[in-house]
């Protein structure tokens, strides 16, 4: 046993430690924080061996794949290659977040591809044919998005219709609409440059540090924060050594990406460099979703409606309010990512969205995001879209086809769901739940 | 005798054309245990579920510390301070013991979740009593054990400062020490002034634990006798219905309150 050794900061609670046959330590139940770096390590060793992985095996998935593709082709690892795959990895990615907002309640929006495809498809008739601001325009595709997600929320959350089943009839129906609203001349061309900057251009160099200045200094406050509201409720800490190596971690990884991004990446005169304008939004709306999951009541009976609806509802919170809400965000989300693929190539087609949501899916769950709901969080997701367009980006490079991407893609799926299912039956969650 | 801290009178329930409780009596004391026997069909359940709020009953008078009440809504219930362990567990094993715990009910600072707080309090519930099994407060329930699970359970009831606490077969899945130390945390809990009332098949649990076993059958409280003062025997034939007579009941019982 590595119980930790005490440091009582706790208060004296009245004692019901008893010592068992004149044994030397107190009994107190621990709450994870006791206990130096090695306790910590041990006990975080422990939660992995029981089945609590978290995005360990997406993150070992993507060193090893870089990898791969590293000694594979030498292009892989270059800064236009990173710079690329970053771009190429912003919708997906979004899409992934949007979608493991749902999924979480052991849920499915198989319309997010298309939702955000009618939000695009709005926004290009208002801003080329209306002549609408495109401010406005996006902040309608917004309000389409959320109203789709309302309708689905309803559908499931009230009526009762499956969630596979509604999201499919719209993912249907919302493509005959965009073919409507589009017509079958196909293509759109996005005219506000402010749009196709968001994944063609690049931050001037000093605003990417002090992006990555933003980034490291938000980990270091929360961290003291939480420390501090720790020690003035009178619970143990956890070694300030664990905070700075978070930091650190931050601060090194992030300024590795952002010296890479800073360095002219351009093989023509005009030089690019920078970090590209995509990065911080998604980071922001990435923080912002981590921040509701993980400190907020409706993160939390998230978790508890998709873990056990029954116990949430018995506990007193609103089962199918939470659903609309996780429906809408969902949907919301779908539309920035829209955004981001109508930003990438510059139109707006009328199949727009129709291939993505499934690699959304694929996406969250290769990160580690549980079909059966109540686990994943958002970064999951956002290593599960990187891991999958790296190796579409990555057997591109190798001039294999996209037959052979495809097949590949699959193959790492279903290993992240055999990896799922095998670590559930470890933690011997399947047990109750689903009664 | 205590004054009561719940009092039910003439207790109706009928589920279309099917009658399932009919006029049933029943009184629980603070700081006791109150067993809740019957066979299956007796109209345990139901009764139970009236109690919490979640299934309103047809008719009949609830009286809480004396003076009556309305259970409409569950939440009329929590208000009372009337708290339900259910049989099959409200955890959700996804979430850790504190989030269980504090679930519905969690405390906030600042719009963001009082986690240092809700970790004192939870840590210091379980200490209050006694438990000893658990080694933090932040282990999934996932990897708890039967007995662990049941008691985060009570706990709960506990945290939430319930007056009275239902417990739906607690021992049902456990195994012999389990049970013994779910015996011992009821036992504690109505120690601590709380009016208990367990149900249970168990008919040993019931001997060990309760102060008063109250047998319905049929719908009908056909018996409410004092765990001092009666015998297996007696209490298995009130369960079987070879001893009180269903049509009889209300007053057989009115008799046994008074003794």
């Amino acid at each position: 046993m590595t119980t930790p050794v005490e440091r009582s900061t706790n208060p004296p609670t009245k004692t019901a430690a008893q010592t068992v046959g004149g044994a030397p330590a107190p009994h107190q139940i621990a709450t994870g924080h006791e206990g130096t770096v090695r306790d910590q390590i041990d006990t975080y060793v422990q939660r992995i061996r029981g089945g609590e992985m978290g995005m360990l095996p997406a993150l070992a998935g993507l060193i090893i794949i870089g990898l791969v593709f590293w000694i594979a082709t030498p292009f892989f690892f270059t800064k236009t290659n990173i710079a690329n795959l970053m771009t190429q990895t912003a919708a997906l990615m979004m899409l992934a977040v949007a979608l493991t907002f749902v999924i979480i309640l052991a849920e499915i929006d198989l319309s997010a591809g298309v939702t955000g495809g009618l939000g695009m498809a709005i926004f290009i008739l208002l801003t080329n044919v209306a002549h609408w601001n495109w401010i406005a325009a996006l902040l309608v595709a917004f309000i389409v998005g959320a109203t789709i997600g309302t309708f689905i929320g309803f559908m499931v959350a009230r009526i009762g219709v499956p969630s596979f089943v509604i999201t499919l009839a719209l993912f249907l129906g919302l493509q005959g609409v965009i073919l409507v609203l589009l017509g079958n001349a196909g293509a759109y061309r996005i005219e506000a440059p402010a749009v196709t900057a968001i994944m063609n251009k690049s931050m001037p160099v000093w605003a990417g540090w002090l992006m990555l200045a933003i980034v490291v200094a938000i980990s270091l406050f929360t961290g003291l924060y939480d420390r501090s509201r720790r020690v003035a409720s009178g619970m143990h800490v956890r070694p300030m050594s664990l905070l700075w190596a978070r930091v650190i971690a931050w601060a090194v990884g992030g300024g590795f990406v952002v010296l890479l991004l800073s360095l002219n990446r351009s093989t023509s005169v005009i030089p690019i460099r920078g970090v590209p304008i995509v990065v911080p939004i998604a980071l922001a709306i990435l923080w912002v979703g981590t921040m509701m999951l993980d400190r907020t009541r409706f993160g939390l009976h998230l978790y508890a409606v998709g873990g056990n609806p029954e116990a949430a509802r018995r506990a007193g919170i609103n089962v199918a309010r939470l659903r609309m809400v996780a429906f809408v965000l969902c949907s919301t989300l779908a539309v920035v990512s829209g955004l981001f693929t109508a930003s990438q190539v510059g139109t707006v087609e009328s199949s727009a969205g129709r291939d993505i949501v499934l690699s959304g899916v694929a996406a969250a769950v290769v990160g580690g995001v549980s079909l059966f709901g109540g686990r994943g969080r958002l970064a999951q997701a956002a290593v599960g879209a990187l891991l999958i367009s790296m190796i579409t980006n990555g057997l591109g490079l190798l001039g294999l086809s996209a037959g052979i991407t495809l097949a590949i893609t699959g193959a790492v799926l279903a290993l992240a769901a055999t990896v799922d299912a095998l670590s559930r039956r470890r933690s011997g969650a399947t047990a109750l739940t689903r009664g | 005798m205590e004054t009561p801290i719940i009092e039910l009178q003439d207790i109706r329930k009928s589920f279309g054309p099917v009658e399932v409780l009919k006029g049933v009596n029943m009184t629980v004391y603070p700081g006791k245990v109150t067993a809740l026997v019957g066979d299956n069909g007796a109209g345990k359940s139901t009764l139970i579920k009236g109690l919490s709020g979640a299934q309103p009953y047809d008719s009949g008078d609830v009286s809480f510390e004396s003076s009556p009440i309305t259970l409409a809504h569950p939440k009329d219930a929590s208000q009372h301070g009337i708290e339900v362990v259910y049989q099959d567990l409200s955890l959700c094993e996804n979430l850790d013991i504190v989030q269980n715990m504090f679930l519905g009910r969690e405390e906030v600072h600042q719009s963001m979740l009082n986690q240092p707080e809700m970790e004192k309090h939870a840590a210091a519930t379980l200490q209050s009593l006694s438990v000893r099994t658990m080694k933090s407060v932040r282990q999934k329930v996932s990897s708890l054990s039967g007995g662990q699970r049941q008691t985060v359970a009570i706990a709960r009831a506990v945290l939430q400062k319930a007056k009275v606490v239902i417990l739906d077969e607690p021992t049902a899945a456990l195994g012999v020490a389990q049970t013994e130390q779910v015996l011992a945390l009821v036992r504690r809990l109505a120690d601590a002034g709380v009016g208990v009332i367990i149900i249970s098949h168990n008919l040993a649990d019931v001997f060990e634990v309760a102060d008063y076993i109250n047998v319905l059958y049929l719908g009908a409280m056909v018996a409410q006798l004092k765990t001092s003062e009666t015998n297996y025997n007696e209490v298995v034939a009130y369960i079987t219905g070879i001893k009180g007579d269903t049509s009889a009941a209300e007053e057989v019982e009115e008799e046994e309150v008074v003794s």
